[in-house]
């Protein structure tokens, strides 16, 4: 069924990773972003790729499914790559290899695709080991002190919330309406784009008729029970620290200390 | 159009970690002219089942064949072959009435038949219409109307409509008369009698009600985890009380009088259809008189 | 003590064209529920049912009349909404259309907190509405995998966890298979037995209404009849005009009874009708 997509790429197993506070996650994978891009040499990279095989070491999760992460970014990091390549300009003192390609040009390609490659593997650690619910509670509460100017933080979460609750239901609902027009003759496949787009016609009516009616529904269940967004609100999970977040933090500390001591004392390369 | 399943096979997701099996080795005939129960729990299959019968779900292993058309596994599909299939089996989903979408009933129920015969003409399409609508005994009052002003049941027999203006031979609906009121639900059963008289010579329904079954068909398949446990007429299938409730089913009221009046030592010889039993007790009863 | 009491509430939607005429959808509808009571609220589609279910937590408010729930007027000004709503335990159609969180207990805690109710109380409540509706195994479980009648639990756990005085079931077991439906209809008949729950099951299914306590019959926005279901079921003028018909065994009763076999009327259950069979044909 189509039901697991709210699970995203949510990997299933107890790991030290998988069991780390939502919201050190998103703090360290933030940590991690700002360290891939201070790292101004190889060696920077390096070191961040180096902490990301102990992360994946630790969260149990199979290579093979970080890899699959990176198909979706595959062809971004090729063009980057050789966008790269060719808008390189060679400065004097380059090795020019023909036309306008250097030596170095190819060395900065391959910095900015390794760059964009370790973070998309980064973030990919962060979703294959919390499920998008835990996500929003880390959001959620990671942005409350956003309340005190004025932003809707729990009402934000809540839409996020539901969204996630009705993914499933929604896709589900989908196939079924393909499958009656199918039955109906309906042919999704054949004809140009403008004919294919019309033909979904059939499927997005009913899907944003039944939409509106469930959003309608869902307000009555909710008024039902009592929905207000007031200060009076009090919230059930609670998210808690804890000595596996401080070890991941320090690991955090140490590889951007060490990126910095990198960029500083660049050991020559190339 | 007969249907003949041999052991036909079918798993969800098959290449993922979360895969299921839908159906296991299901055998199944259903002759022309049959009236046909499908029974079972949520998730045993029955809904899996009939969706190959149209071509919605391909044949994954088996054999199947509907009419001329074979489906088995295996075999080259041509788009062409299976739209003439699906006009030909009518296929009528739960809620049907949630897969409206023109703006007028008449539009809503041409839809299907514009699909099927692009090259119809006016004439040809407004017969169809009209035709398609007298079955279902909507007033064509209706047809300038959107089909979304209608009342519950009305909508449903449009979009019931909007599959028979085909004239499929075999009509195929998964739960008909759920949601219904009392009153929707007669009509609705009425409607499919009507149907069966005149022009879907086939008709397959899927249902969790064994009393409507019990009155209505003259077949019942009995599914259980992807398995076809039992087929037969209802009086072969409705006759062990045990074996269907030992899957958690119901059994019709004729059903269950009729073992507990067998367990005092008085058999009723019935087919279990709410008529027929009646006659047999009455019967029954004048001899004791 | 009444639970609930309509005094002469009508109820209709403000035509969307001018000069058309509202439909009236409640028509000066009077009508009382005891403390504790089961009731069954029948009506053809249309008949007012759901708008009625809707008013007795404020969902709507009559356009003339009043609701009162345990002597609280709904429409006064000074009504706290939240405090009659969170009396009033409401459980919709739509299994799919009531959860707000991906997880069950997620869900459940969604009621008490908006009331703001502490977390340690929160948790003490998940764990009873859970244990009334049976399903422990699910608390974190994810909503979108359960079935039918299971989403129908979880929506009666979620409404339990306010506290509830009365449940109201709209339609909640029309959507479902038959096992969703006993699964469903036994939990609210244990929550009214045990715990003295007052209920409102509001349902197409005749055999479903047979047993409840009473049964209001609601036709064209007005009560047609109250009464216990021996007596509603014998009414069968009234049946034939607001759109019901006889649960199973009754219909067959009647259809023996047509044919020359004596049995009595009012029959309700097949047991019943084993029993009266077994008198008529002299079996022992």
């Amino acid at each position: 069924m189509l039901s697991d997509i709210t699970f995203g790429q949510f990997y299933p197993t107890t790991s030290f990773v998988h069991k780390l506070d939502p919201r050190s996650k998103i703090i360290l994978l933030i940590a991690y972003i700002v360290a891939v891009f201070i790292a101004d040499n190889f060696w920077g990279l390096l070191a961040a790729f180096l902490f990301l095989c102990v992360a994946i070491a630790f969260s149990k999760v199979p290579v093979s499914a970080v890899i699959r992460s990176l198909k979706a970014i595959i062809f971004l990091a090729l063009f980057t790559f050789i966008l790269n390549i060719l808008f390189y300009a060679p400065k004097e003192g380059d090795t020019v290899l023909f036309w306008r390609i250097s030596k170095e040009g190819i060395i900065t390609a391959t910095f900015f695709a390794s760059r964009l490659l370790l973070l998309v593997a980064g973030s990919s650690i962060l979703t294959l080991t919390t499920t998008p619910v835990n996500i929003t509670d880390g959001i959620e509460s990671l942005l409350k002190p956003l309340t005190y100017i004025k932003v809707p933080v729990h009402v934000l979460a809540l839409v996020m919330s539901i969204a996630l609750r009705f993914i499933p239901t929604l896709a589900d609902e989908t196939d079924r309406i393909i499958r009656a027009q199918k039955a109906r003759g309906a042919d999704f496949e054949s004809g140009n784009i403008l004919s294919r787009v019309k033909a979904f016609i059939p499927v997005l009516i009913p899907l944003l008729i039944s939409a509106f009616r469930r959003a309608d529904e869902l307000g009555n269940a909710m008024d039902a029970r009592c929905y207000t967004d007031g200060k009076t609100r009090t919230k059930y999970k609670k998210l808690s620290f804890t000595a596996r977040d401080l070890v991941s933090v320090i690991l955090m500390a140490a590889l951007i200390t060490g990126i910095v001591f990198l960029n500083i004392y660049d050991p020559i390369l190339f | 159009m007969r249907i003949v399943a041999d052991k036909i096979t079918f798993t969800y997701n098959r290449k993922s970690k979360f895969a299921t099996r839908a159906l296991d080795e299901v055998s199944l005939e259903i002759a022309e002219g049959d009236f046909l129960g499908i029974i079972g729990h949520t998730g045993s299959g029955k809904s899996t089942f009939i969706q190959h019968l149209n071509g919605l779900i391909p044949v994954e292993s088996g054999r199947l064949t509907v009419g001329e058309t074979d489906l088995f596994a295996g075999v080259k599909k041509n788009k062409k072959q299976l739209k003439n299939l699906r006009s030909r089996v009518g296929m009528v989903f739960q809620y049907p009435e949630y897969q409206l979408f023109e703006q007028t009933v008449f539009d809503d129920v041409a839809f299907g038949y514009k699909n099927f015969f692009p090259e119809a003409d006016k004439e040809e399409i407004k017969a169809a219409v009209f035709g398609a609508l007298d079955l279902v005994g909507l007033d064509r009052s209706v047809l300038n109307r959107s089909p979304f002003d209608l009342s519950g049941g009305q909508k449903r027999r449009v979009a019931i409509a909007g599959v028979i203006v085909t004239k499929p031979e075999i009509l195929i609906l998964d739960e008909p008369v759920a949601g219904l009121d009392p009153l929707g639900k007669n009509e609705l059963m009425a409607l499919l009698h009507r149907l069966h008289k005149t022009s879907c010579k086939t008709i397959i329904i899927v249902s969790h009600d064994m009393d409507e079954v019990a009155d209505n068909c003259n077949k019942v398949a009995v599914f259980s985890e992807g398995k076809i446990i039992k087929v037969g007429s209802p009086k072969e299938v409705f006759n062990d009380y045990e074996g269907l409730t030992a899957l958690r089913l119901d059994v019709p009221i004729t059903e269950y009088i009729a073992m507990k009046l067998k367990e005092k030592g008085v058999y009723i010889d019935t087919d279990f259809s709410s008529e027929d039993f009646v006659k047999k007790l009455v019967d029954f009863y004048k001899n004791v008189k | 003590m009444q639970a609930i009491v309509f005094d002469g509430v009508s109820f209709f939607y403000k035509p969307s064209e001018e000069n058309e005429l509202p439909k009236l959808i409640l028509n000066d509808l009077s009508l009382e529920v005891e403390k504790g009571a089961f009731i069954a609220l029948l009506g053809k589609n249309g008949s007012g049912k759901s708008t009625c279910a809707k008013l007795i937590n404020g969902l709507l408010t009559p356009t003339s009349g009043t609701v009162s729930v345990f002597g609280l007027p709904l429409s006064g000004e000074n009504t706290d909404l939240f405090e009659i709503r969170s009396k009033v335990g409401m459980v919709f159609q739509n299994p799919d259309n009531q959860q707000i969180a991906s997880i069950v207990e997620d869900d459940i805690a969604f009621g008490p907190e908006n009331l703001g109710v502490p977390r340690e109380e929160i948790g003490r409540r998940i764990d009873y509405a859970l244990k009334v509706t049976d399903m422990e195994k699910f608390r974190y479980s994810q909503v979108a995998r359960l079935s039918g009648g299971q989403k129908q639990r979880i929506a009666i756990a979620g409404a339990l966890a306010l506290n509830p005085e009365i449940l109201i079931l709209d339609e909640s077991t029309s959507m479902l298979d038959p096992k969703g439906r006993r699964e469903v209809t036994e939990v609210a008949r244990n929550l009214n037995r045990e715990k003295g729950m007052t209920v409102i099951d509001i349902t197409h299914y005749m055999d479903e209404a047979a047993e409840a306590d009473e049964i209001y019959v609601l036709d064209d926005g007005k009560l047609r009849k109250k009464g216990d279901p021996s007596e509603i079921f014998s009414d069968e003028e009234m049946l034939a005009e607001t759109g019901l018909e006889l649960p199973r065994a009754s219909k067959l009763a009647k259809e023996l009874r047509l044919q020359g076999l004596p049995l009595k009327k009012g029959i309700l259950s097949k047991e019943e009708l084993l029993e009266e069979l077994c008198v008529s044909l002299r079996i022992k």
